[in-house]
């Protein structure tokens, strides 16, 4: 479907019923506490979601508590333990939930999610909600508006432009890259997540036409989608770092081979990270971004609402702060947090553009607009197979 | 001896029990458990064995049969190489036994991990002798060769054999005062066969019997280490040992049947190994005794004994630039190929945010909570003997200290873990008393010589005196005792800072000590803040050290007759 003929749909269909809701759902937030669980494990994200809660309850007079947790699964056996004890549609002591992926399928699932609420967030609009985007689908599984997104993971390329040419435009270039470079790149072993994401990205762009990644592969499937995969992957490894007989065990051991001038290419989910690891003294000052011709995996952070959320009103108010451009650009402030926005560039409005224009740069960081089109991640299955693959193939 | 029965029985009898109850008796059930579920019974997690599933699963992992050989490869050539460097060097350096202990002191207590962390960057690919060489061969990148995780395990081995020929050759130190060396070595020169020939035909046989615990011990310690396989060892496979530590933590706690299956195969590798070390000493005392009947002298081999003396120098020169650069990057900002210094040096990472503090803490609190538990239980059963009239280190002690050392550690703590999910202890405290599992003997075997060697008169002194024996025990046994006893307690310390799986295993990662995050940082981007984690972690043994020497020195300053007892 064309997504600006959906989005305008969308628009004209929702816009002016509920934005009279979204007055009542302002006046019902007013003087709400918002328990809002999330992952407290990073610092700066933690300060990043304490200056959403000063602009909330200054503007709207909602107040946001951040409860620090280490595993987003308790988070989700504590709302399953409050309905099981009879508070089945409010009075949860968990109202906004920062989640994704498996988390969000065992939530939506046992239909322990509010919603759908996303279409009805003011700042929605800035989204790019045609069907199939990131944003709304949670690794392959449909979004269907029970969550709302806020921050973007996009696999890149970090490489030292002063010691090798910029990766080829498509996968299928890296034979010649590698081959007029031997021993200088690699990638993080497969049984690593970072690792098996390279095979990931691999495969999309690889595998025949008729792939259909989004669902579970079979047997049959999964040999008939993998055999070019599997086929390039035999021609690169020969002039892989260590004859591709070793690999790093992980994207920041290859980050730090990449600093110690061993290899020349390293692999990571943050685009802003080489910009953050060059402020640090982590990597060399001629590190750039890479990525794709035709874009890369990616996936998104959402926020959710339990079904048996106390303060719903509060929760939906601090969802649509997240999906503030003025927010979003700083979060994606490379001085503040340095994660980048779910907004779609094209849909800003001038004083929103403005906003992520005024942003500080760095050279080797890319602006939103240069990190291309988001693939969607295969079905969770795909990577399993993957790996064992792999495995199987490539350990002796 | 007229004493009442209850002081007999009360002291010897509990403290016996409770090196049973708490240490020896764990390590077996460790072991047991690790059997009952290597082979599918572990009815917590729903297997009501007996059946294969989990030896197929484990079979199953790719590259376990060349995991297991790399163990068993490296674990025998680092121990052969140790003992034949061990052997040779204190040949070569006889006379000079108190030079050689005083400088091997220190290395004793630096860390696996941290050893490891530091020679991993000292001879990297990229790393300081090759940035000390870039400059001058002319190399614009570092050169394309494996030396840190390459697939026969050679830095590895390195790794292992820094580590463990300081200990051996110690322990042949103390082994020599047991036999009568000097003579025999003047006899068999005498008789015209050179050094190296009295060494062979006459000191290693006698010496052999001595030392073959703490090699066995060496052995097992080798084909079983996680920490430094994890910084040194090949990747793809990893050795045995790292293989079933992954599945260990594997989410799933299904795999923790897999992984009991593997604790039970580097059991039996173990087993294997010792009995070829055993065997092959036989076979090579075979040839040595056909060969002393020709009646070889050997005195063309004296020269070569510079070699092992050359090679212990290499070795030592190692561990010094290990620790060294640790202290280098733990103050650096930027430090990149191929300059031989850092380009900018930095307390950043010594500044907050890398959270040191907490570890710190946490390893200082275990280290000093298991070896005064270990030490309490040694004076316990040490002083119970006395009163028993059975002196020392004997009976089933002397085989029970040997157990917890003898025994794999994964496949003790795999048991062990497997049967805490039921008891539900608090983390700290069950990583505390695991830590007690391994302290312990070390702080036995310490302490039992110098207290066997107290001079008894003291205690008829103070008994004729009138003193009971709480007040002979407390007045002056320990006090007399007090530098061995530091130093035994600085011993356990020092273990217990080492311990990687113990806290890793039975604190679930919830316990975070500077070795278990030394090693998780490792694998990490940022080498400054390992750097901090692994100095601290070398360091803090080394104060420890430093407290039990001076600590006893300053105390007995005007006690002469105990002052020599610290060196």
């Amino acid at each position: 479907m064309n997504p600006i003929l959906t989005a305008a749909a969308l628009m004209l269909s929702v816009t002016p019923v509920l934005s009279q809701t979204w007055e009542e759902t302002l006046d019902e937030a007013r003087g709400q506490t918002v328990f809002f669980h999330a992952w407290g494990g990073d610092q700066r994200t933690n300060d990043f979601i304490a200056s959403v809660g000063d602009e909330v309850l200054e503007r709207h007079g909602v107040t946001l508590q951040h409860v620090r947790i280490a595993d987003t699964a308790d988070a989700v056996a504590r709302v399953l333990a409050e309905r099981a004890a009879g508070r089945e549609k409010t009075g949860g002591s968990v109202d906004l939930i920062w989640l994704n992926g498996p988390n969000f399928l065992a939530m939506k699932d046992q239909g322990l999610l509010h919603g759908p609420f996303v279409a009805n967030l003011p700042n929605a609009q800035w989204l790019d909600l045609s069907e199939g985007s990131a944003n709304t689908v949670d690794f392959t599984v449909p979004v269907e508006g029970l969550e709302s997104p806020w921050r973007l993971a996009k696999f890149v390329f970090n490489y030292d432009s002063a010691r090798i040419a910029a990766p080829p435009a498509d996968m299928a270039g890296w034979l010649d890259w590698a081959a007029a470079h031997p021993g200088r790149i690699t990638h993080p072993d497969p049984a690593n997540f970072m690792g098996a994401t390279f095979l990931k990205q691999a495969l999309i762009e690889l595998a025949p036409d008729d792939t259909d990644l989004s669902v579970p592969p079979t047997d049959d499937s999964f040999a008939k989608a993998t055999v070019p995969l599997w086929h390039w992957y035999d021609a690169l490894r020969p002039n892989l770092w260590r004859d591709g007989r070793s690999f790093p065990e992980n994207e920041s051991i290859q980050q730090q081979l990449l600093n110690d001038g061993e290899i020349d290419m390293t692999m990571s989910f943050d685009p802003a990270s080489a910009a953050a690891a060059i402020a640090d003294g982590l990597l060399p000052e001629t590190v750039r971004v890479h990525v794709p011709q035709a874009g890369s995996i990616g996936n998104v952070s959402f926020v959710a609402i339990p079904v048996n959320a106390a303060h719903k009103a509060g929760a939906k108010v601090v969802a649509d702060a997240l999906l503030a451009p003025a927010t979003q650009a700083r979060m994606q402030n490379i001085e503040v947090l340095g994660s980048f926005s779910v907004l779609d560039p094209a849909k800003l409005d001038a004083a929103g553009q403005a906003a992520f224009a005024a942003l500080p740069t760095a050279p080797a960081l890319p602006a939103l607009s240069d990190l291309g089109a988001v693939l969607a991640e295969p079905h969770p299955d795909w990577m399993t197979r993957l790996t064992a693959a792999w495995q199987d193939r490539y350990t002796r | 001896m007229a004493r009442p029965l209850y002081a007999v029985i009360s002291l010897r009898g509990i403290s016996g029990a409770a090196i049973a109850i708490a240490v020896i008796l764990p390590v077996m059930i460790g072991v047991v458990h690790s059997a009952l579920a290597g082979f599918g019974h572990m009815p917590l997690l729903g297997a009501r064995g007996p059946d294969l599933d989990a030896w197929r699963t484990l079979l199953g992992q790719p590259g376990l049969w060349r995991a297991v050989a790399v163990s068993l490869w490296t674990g025998m050539a680092a121990t052969m190489i140790s003992m034949g460097l061990a052997f040779g060097a204190v040949a070569a350096l006889q006379d000079r036994v108190s030079w050689l202990r005083r400088v091997l002191a220190p290395l004793l207590a630096a860390p696996h991990a941290a050893l490891a962390i530091g020679l991993a960057f000292v001879i990297a690919p990229s790393g300081w002798i090759a940035r000390g060489l870039a400059v001058g061969l002319g190399w614009d990148r570092p050169p394309e060769l494996a030396t840190v995780g390459d697939p026969w395990g050679l830095a590895l081995i390195l790794g292992l054999v820094l580590k463990e020929v300081p200990f051996l050759i110690v322990i042949l130190l103390g082994a020599s005062t047991q036999i009568a060396m000097r003579e025999q070595m003047a006899a068999g020169r005498a008789l015209g066969y050179g050094r190296v020939a009295v060494w062979l035909w006459v000191l290693v046989p006698q010496l052999w019997p001595l030392i073959r615990l703490p090699v066995m011990a060496v052995l097992a310690f080798s084909m079983s280490v996680v920490d430094m396989a994890l910084i040194l060892g090949p990747s793809n496979p990893p050795t045995l040992s790292v293989m079933v530590a992954r599945l260990f933590a594997d989410p799933d706690l299904r795999a923790m049947l897999p992984a009991s299956s593997g604790a039970l195969l580097q059991l039996g590798l173990t087993a294997m190994a010792m009995g070829l070390l055993w065997a092959g000493a036989s076979v090579a005392g075979i040839f040595a005794r056909a060969a002393m009947r020709r009646g070889a002298r050997l005195r063309g081999l004296d020269a070569w004994l510079a070699v092992p003396v050359l090679l212990l120098g290499g070795l030592l020169f190692l561990v010094v630039l290990s620790l060294a650069v640790l202290a280098l990057w733990s103050v650096t900002f930027t430090w990149r190929w191929p300059d031989p210094w850092p380009q900018r040096l930095s307390m950043a990472a010594w500044q907050g945010r890398a959270g040191w503090l907490a570890a710190a803490q946490t390893a200082f609190f275990i280290a000093l909570a298991s070896s005064g538990i270990a030490l309490i239980l040694a004076i316990g059963w040490l002083e119970g003997g006395d009163r028993a009239g059975r002196h020392g280190l004997r009976g089933w002690m002397r085989a029970a200290v040997a157990l917890p050392l003898l025994l794999p550690q994964l496949s003790v703590l795999i048991g062990l873990s497997g049967l805490l999910l039921r008891l539900e202890m608090a983390p700290m405290i069950a990583v505390v008393w695991a830590h007690v599992l391994f302290v312990f003997p070390y702080v036995m075997i310490a302490l039992a010589g110098p207290w066997a060697a107290l001079d008894p008169r003291m205690q008829r002194a103070a008994a004729a005196l009138g003193a009971g024996p709480w007040r002979r025990l407390l007045r002056v046994k320990l006090p007399v005792l007090l530098a061995p006893l530091m130093l035994a307690a600085a011993l356990g310390f020092a273990v217990s800072i080492a311990q990687y799986l113990p806290t890793m295993f039975l604190g679930g990662g919830r316990v975070a000590t500077l070795t278990t995050e030394a090693v998780a940082l490792s694998s990490g981007s940022d080498r400054r803040v390992a750097a901090v984690h692994a100095t601290l972690q070398a360091g803090l043994p080394w104060l420890v050290y430093l407290a039990a020497l001076i600590l006893p020195a300053v105390i007995h300053r005007n006690r002469r007759a105990l002052k020599g007892e610290a060196s």
